[in-house]
């Protein structure tokens, strides 16, 4: 669970980093997405990677959930948890949403199936128009909406994750524990921040379609 | 003060139980909870009624035979404190107040509100000792051990293996406890030489059980008696993944 998150979560740096191209304007995000491509079957063996990661990622957690459901057959009639938090105790909840997110995302940007219309383009490079896609996307304010909403729920979900790992794995101590928290509750937030700002760039009219630039 | 009680009642382990409520009339303050059970039992056998069951002993909260889960927490809502610590003085007037078992998989119910924790003293048999030669004791002064070292094994033997820290936790885990006793025994000179077998034994115990895995609420720590700190479980996961590693070389 701790080391396939801790690589997820690695993952999902970088995709907010190469995303954050958008805002250097369309040649940088499709020139960004044409090398991407471009790397072949290196970029094929690391979603290979990503997809076994996430696999096991799962089946860990569908282990724990069961093997701790059934740890307590008979539940209180009361029951007052003290020290949790939201974060851990949605874990699960989080966790499937984002999966079902991520099946929609892959199907919206990777493969192209929900918006056919807008995303099979070409830019003036002949670089496929990954702009275009994007912002025509996010012009849409539902797919804004759900895309802020996925985010809130994985930053959720790392919020927890994060320093929960370094329990798991032993690095923790009294005195770090404090310091992870804290840590853990700002790297949630900065990414929910970064993945967010763009549909919100868009529908706020600061990131405008290519041919609108000029 | 006059209290409404809702207890957990349940014949045997093969009978389904559920909450019966018990008006508990008159209760002097300064009692301790289980002194309050004491005097709704006198009055259910005067009644000819069968008294509520529940574990307990020494009642100044060293034993860890007292285990009641009251209004949804382990040992009531006092932090630091046992059950028979917990005085009625903590509760208003008129107050209802929900009593049940430590619930989890691996407690099973005996009667009412005791349960059975054997499976503590077989994870405890499974490697929570040192094995040494005995014979005459030799002069304490011969190992030295440092006083942080000293205070953090002491903390983490404070254990009173009540089992609050199982009926605490969201998934029924037994992490602290078990932590706590590899990590008292691994910190000390004497515990050391078998810590790597110890510790993979009682966590290999620990899982056979029947306990759930801990997912990091620290429910337990905040429910645990002596306050005993999840440091200990970070501790533990770090002994176990070295003598899980070195078993396979």
């Amino acid at each position: 669970m701790a080391v396939t998150g801790l690589l997820l979560l690695g993952f999902v740096i970088a995709h907010l980093l190469g995303n954050l191209c958008v805002f250097g304007g369309p040649d940088l995000l499709n020139s960004y997405a044409y090398h991407l491509e471009g790397l072949g079957p290196l970029l094929w063996a690391a979603r290979l990677g990503l997809l076994i990661l996430v696999l096991l990622h799962i089946t860990t957690a569908v282990q724990l959930v069961l093997e701790n459901r059934k740890a307590r057959p008979v539940p209180y009639q009361r029951y007052k948890p003290v020290e949790t938090t939201y974060a851990a105790r949605t874990m699960a909840a989080s966790g499937v949403i984002v999966l079902a997110f991520i099946v929609y995302h892959l199907l919206h940007f990777t493969f192209r199936v929900t918006h056919p219309d807008i995303s099979h383009g070409l830019d003036p490079h002949g670089h496929r128009d990954v702009y275009r896609m994007v912002v025509l996307s996010f012009g849409d304010p539902r797919v804004a909406g759900g895309y802020v909403f996925a985010m809130a729920l994985l930053c959720l979900h790392l919020s927890h994750g994060f320093k929960s790992l370094f329990q798991s794995m032993g690095w923790n101590s009294i005195r770090l524990e404090p310091k992870l928290a804290g840590i853990s509750r700002l790297l949630a937030l900065l990414i929910f921040i970064g993945y967010s700002s763009i549909p919100l760039a868009v529908l706020l009219g600061f990131v405008k379609p290519a041919g609108a630039l000029s | 003060m006059n209290l409404v009680l809702h207890v957990w009642r349940q014949k045997n382990n093969s009978e389904k139980g559920k909450m019966v409520r018990y008006e508990a009339q008159d209760i002097n303050p300064h009692m301790s909870f289980l002194e309050m059970l004491d005097v709704v039992n006198e009055r259910l056998i005067q009644k000819g009624e069968d008294p509520v069951a529940f574990d307990h002993d020494c009642r100044e909260g060293i034993c860890g035979a007292c285990s009641l889960t009251i209004n949804g927490r382990p040992h009531g809502p006092e932090r630091g404190t046992t059950v028979c610590q917990l005085h009625m003085r903590h509760f208003k007037d008129g107050e209802e107040i929900y009593i049940e078992p430590w619930r989890a998989k691996a407690f099973p119910v005996i009667k009412d509100l005791v349960v059975a924790r054997q499976a503590f003293d077989r994870i405890i048999q499974s490697g929570g000792f040192v094995s040494v030669k005995t014979g005459s004791a030799q002069d304490a002064n011969t190992i030295l051990i440092g006083k942080d070292t000293a205070d953090k094994a002491m903390d983490a033997a404070a254990c009173i293996g009540c089992g609050a820290c199982v009926a605490a936790c969201p998934n029924a885990s037994a992490m602290l406890f078990v932590a706590a006793k590899v990590s008292h025994l691994a910190l000390m000179p004497q515990g050391q030489v078998e810590k790597q077998k110890r510790v993979l034994n009682m966590v290999r115990t620990m899982d056979n059980e029947n306990f759930g895995n801990c997912t990091n609420h620290y429910e337990c720590e905040a429910a645990c008696p002596k306050e005993i700190s999840v440091d200990f479980i970070a501790q533990m996961n770090r002994e176990y993944l070295h003598a899980s590693i070195n078993e396979k070389r």
